[in-house]
C-alpha cells in the first residue's frame, strides 16, 4: 500500500491544474479514491466527522447485493437445466457446479457489457463536465443486469444502460442530482422499447429454443392471471417463490436473498427502514382492499404478492436509493407507502404490465421532491403556529 | 436583405424556436409525429393557417377593438382552419383521417394565437406574413426532425419506404417501440433542446 501511495503521489502533479494530463484528472481521482483513502479535507465549515463516505455507502450496497447475485447465478443455470431436460427437477437434483457455470454464461456477458458501456459513458461525462467518476456506478452496474432476463440481446443491454446513465443521471448533472434511479430508467427504457425481449413467458429462462415440449416458462406472477387467483393452480409453491427457485429476471426471484440484503442495509443503516416498511405497508393495504372487493386474481393474498415478481427486490434495493428517494423521515413513509400501493394497483388492475414495481418506483421518484417540499412546509407551519406567528 | 427581415426570418428557426424555446405547440408535436408523412402535412397546414392569419389580423389590426380582440382573432383563425380542414378532406383524405382531430385543433395551437397577439397586432402585413411563415418553418423543422427519427427508428421506414429492414418484415432491424409512443417524442425534443443549449450558451438561464 505504501508503494501504491507513493506512486500516486508521484504522478499527482501531472493530473493537477496545468499538468500534462489535466483533462484526465477524473481517472486519476477515481483510481486514487478507489485504492486509497482520499487525503482531502473539507476546507470550510460546517464539519461532520464521519468515516462513512459515498465510497463506503456504495460498497455496502454492493455487499448487500451479493446474496442476490450469487443466487442469480445458481438459479439462472438451474432454470435452464430444468427447462431443457426435465421440468420436475428440484434445485437439489441438478449438478450445482454446472448450474453455476450456465448461470455465469448468462450473467457475465450482460454484466461486462453493462460495465463497459456504462463505465465508458460515465468517464466521458466526467472528463467533459469535469466532475469525478463516481462509485455510484458500481451499484447501478450491478443492479441493472440483475433486473434483466438471461437471454437478453447484448446490444439491448448496451442501449439500456446508455439510456439509464445519460437520460437517467447525467442530463441532470450526475450522481446526487438525478431525479430517477438510473438502473431502473435503463430497464424501463428496454421494457417499452423492446417488449418482446423483456416480457411474456418465453424470455425468463435461457435457451428457449431447446426447452422440452410443452414446457411453459411462465413466471409465478404470470400464473396469477391464468390461475384466476386459485392458489392450487399455481405452477410453483409459495416456498419455491420465497427461496427463488422460479423463473424471472436474473436477480429478482429470491425474496430470501433480498431479505438477507435488507438485513445488511438496515444493520449498517445504509438503507432506510422507513421506506422498506412503507412499501410493505402500502402493498398490504392495497392488497387487503382488493381482497375485500374483488374476485379472481384480485383475491391473491398478501404473502404471495410479497414473494412473486420483483416486489422484494424493488423494495430493498431500488426504492431505497438515497438519491432518488425522499429525504425527510415522514416523506420516506409516504414515498414507500406510495410505491407499495401503486405496485399492487398496477399488478392487479392491469395484467398487461405485471412489472408494477418498476413503474411504481419511477413514478414515486418523480414525486419524491414534492413530498419532501410539503413535509418541510408542514413542519415550518407547525412551528409558526406554536410560536403564535399564524 | 436588411437586418430586421433577417431576424424575423431566422430567429424562429433556432434562437426563438416556438417549440424548443417557447415550448408552444407541444401537443401536436407529440401526437402527429409517429410518421414523417403526417408531420409534413401537419406542417403544411399550420404554415397556411399561421401565415394567412398573421396577414389578415395585421390588415385588420387598426380596426379591431382592444376589448374583443381575442375573439376576433379566434374567428379569423377558425375560419382559416376550416378552409385547411376542408381542402385536406377533399384532396388528402388518407392523411386527413390519420391526423384526425389535430387539424381542427390548430385553432388552439398556441403558436397561432401567440404570433397574432405578439406580432401581427403591432406590425404591418408584409412583416407579419414573414413572421408567420418563419414561425411555421421553426415549427415544421422540429416536427420533421421528430417525425424523421420516430419513423426511422420506430418502424424502420421513411415516408413509408422501408430503410431499415424490420424483423416483422423478415429483416434484421428490431423496431424501437418507445419511439412509437408519445414519450419517444418527448425524449427527442428534450435531446434537441440539450443540443441547442450546448451550441448557443446564451440560451441557458442564469442559475439563482
Amino acid at each position: 500500500m505504501r508503494f501504491l501511495e507513493e506512486q500516486f503521489h508521484k504522478v499527482a502533479p501531472l493530473f493537477g491544474k496545468g499538468g500534462k494530463f489535466e483533462k484526465l484528472y477524473p481517472f486519476y481521482e477515481a483510481g486514487d479514491t478507489f485504492l486509497l483513502s482520499p487525503g482531502e479535507r473539507t476546507k470550510s465549515g460546517p464539519h461532520v466527522r464521519d468515516s462513512l463516505d459515498l465510497k463506503r455507502t456504495m460498497i455496502t450496497v454492493v455487499l448487500a447485493l451479493l446474496p442476490c447475485t450469487l443466487f442469480a447465478l445458481f438459479n439462472t443455470g438451474y432454470q435452464e437445466i430444468r427447462a431443457t431436460t426435465d421440468p420436475t427437477l428440484g434445485p437439489l437434483d441438478v449438478n450445482f457446479a454446472r448450474a453455476l457455470y450456465l448461470g455465469l454464461l448468462s450473467f457475465l456477458p450482460v454484466y461486462i457489457v453493462t460495465v463497459a458501456v456504462g463505465g465508458l459513458l460515465e468517464a466521458l461525462f466526467a472528463v467533459v463536465r469535469k466532475h469525478e467518476i463516481n462509485e455510484g456506478f458500481l451499484v447501478t452496474s450491478l443492479l441493472f443486469p440483475l433486473t434483466l432476463p438471461p437471454d437478453i440481446p447484448l446490444w439491448q443491454v448496451a442501449l439500456g444502460i446508455a439510456f439509464g446513465v445519460v437520460i437517467g443521471k447525467e442530463v441532470f448533472g450526475g450522481t446526487g442530482m438525478n431525479i430517477l434511479n438510473p438502473a431502473l430508467t435503463g430497464r424501463i427504457f428496454l421494457y417499452f422499447a423492446y417488449p418482446a425481449q423483456i416480457s411474456g413467458d418465453l424470455v425468463w429462462i435461457g435457451d428457449s429454443a431447446n426447452w422440452v415440449d410443452g414446457f411453459s416458462g411462465a413466471t409465478p406472477l404470470a400464473t396469477f392471471y391464468s390461475a384466476q387467483g386459485d392458489l392450487t393452480q399455481m405452477a410453483y409453491s409459495w416456498s419455491d417463490a420465497f427461496w427463488g427457485f422460479v423463473p424471472g429476471s436474473m436477480g429478482e426471484t429470491s425474496a430470501a436473498a433480498c431479505v438477507l440484503g435488507a438485513f445488511i442495509l438496515l444493520f449498517t443503516k445504509i438503507g432506510s427502514w422507513r421506506i422498506m416498511a412503507g412499501c410493505v405497508l402500502g402493498g398490504l393495504g392495497m392488497t387487503l382492499l382488493f381482497n375485500a372487493v374483488g374476485e379472481g386474481y384480485h383475491d391473491v393474498p398478501f404473502h404471495w404478492h410479497l414473494v412473486v415478481g420483483s416486489f422484494a427486490f424493488g423494495t430493498v434495493f431500488m426504492a431505497t436509493d438515497p438519491v432518488s428517494a425522499s429525504q425527510t423521515d415522514t416523506g420516506r413513509w409516504i414515498y414507500g407507502f406510495g410505491i407499495g400501493a401503486l405496485t399492487i394497483l398496477v399488478r392487479v388492475i392491469n395484467p398487461a404490465y405485471p412489472a408494477g414495481i418498476m413503474l411504481a418506483i419511477i413514478f414515486m421518484n418523480v414525486f419524491a421532491p414534492l413530498i419532501d417540499y410539503y413535509v418541510v412546509r408542514a413542519n415550518i407551519r407547525r412551528r409558526e403556529v406554536r410560536l403564535g406567528l399564524q | 436583405m436588411d437586418k430586421e427581415t433577417k431576424r424575423i426570418l431566422l430567429d424562429p428557426l433556432h434562437l426563438k424556436n416556438p417549440i424548443t424555446l417557447q415550448v408552444l405547440g407541444i401537443c401536436s408535436a407529440l401526437a402527429v409525429t409517429t410518421k414523417l408523412e403526417t408531420a409534413l402535412v401537419m406542417s403544411a397546414a399550420l404554415t397556411f393557417v399561421l401565415t394567412s392569419s398573421n396577414t389578415v389580423i395585421s390588415l385588420l389590426r387598426n380596426r379591431i377593438p382592444g376589448s374583443i380582440r381575442i375573439i376576433t382573432q379566434l374567428a379569423i383563425i377558425a375560419s382559416l382552419v376550416i378552409v385547411a380542414d376542408q381542402v385536406m378532406k377533399a384532396y388528402a383524405f388518407g392523411v386527413y383521417k390519420q391526423l384526425s382531430v389535430f387539424v381542427g385543433l390548430i385553432i388552439t395551437n398556441c403558436i397561432v394565437m401567440g404570433r397574432a397577439e405578439a406580432f401581427a397586432m403591432a406590425n404591418p402585413p408584409l412583416k407579419s406574413a414573414l413572421d408567420g411563415f418563419a414561425n411555421s418553418m421553426g415549427y415544421a423543422a422540429i416536427l420533421l426532425y421528430v417525425g424523421f427519427f420516430r419513423e426511422l427508428f420506430g418502424s424502420g421506414k421513411i415516408l413509408g419506404f422501408p430503410v431499415l429492414e424490420a424483423t416483422n418484415a423478415g429483416g434484421w432491424y428490431v423496431p424501437n417501440g418507445l419511439l412509437v409512443l408519445s414519450p419517444g417524442a418527448f425524449f427527442l425534443i428534450g435531446l434537441l433542446i440539450w443540443v441547442q443549449r450546448s451550441l448557443s450558451t446564451e440560451l441557458v438561464e442564469e442559475t439563482n
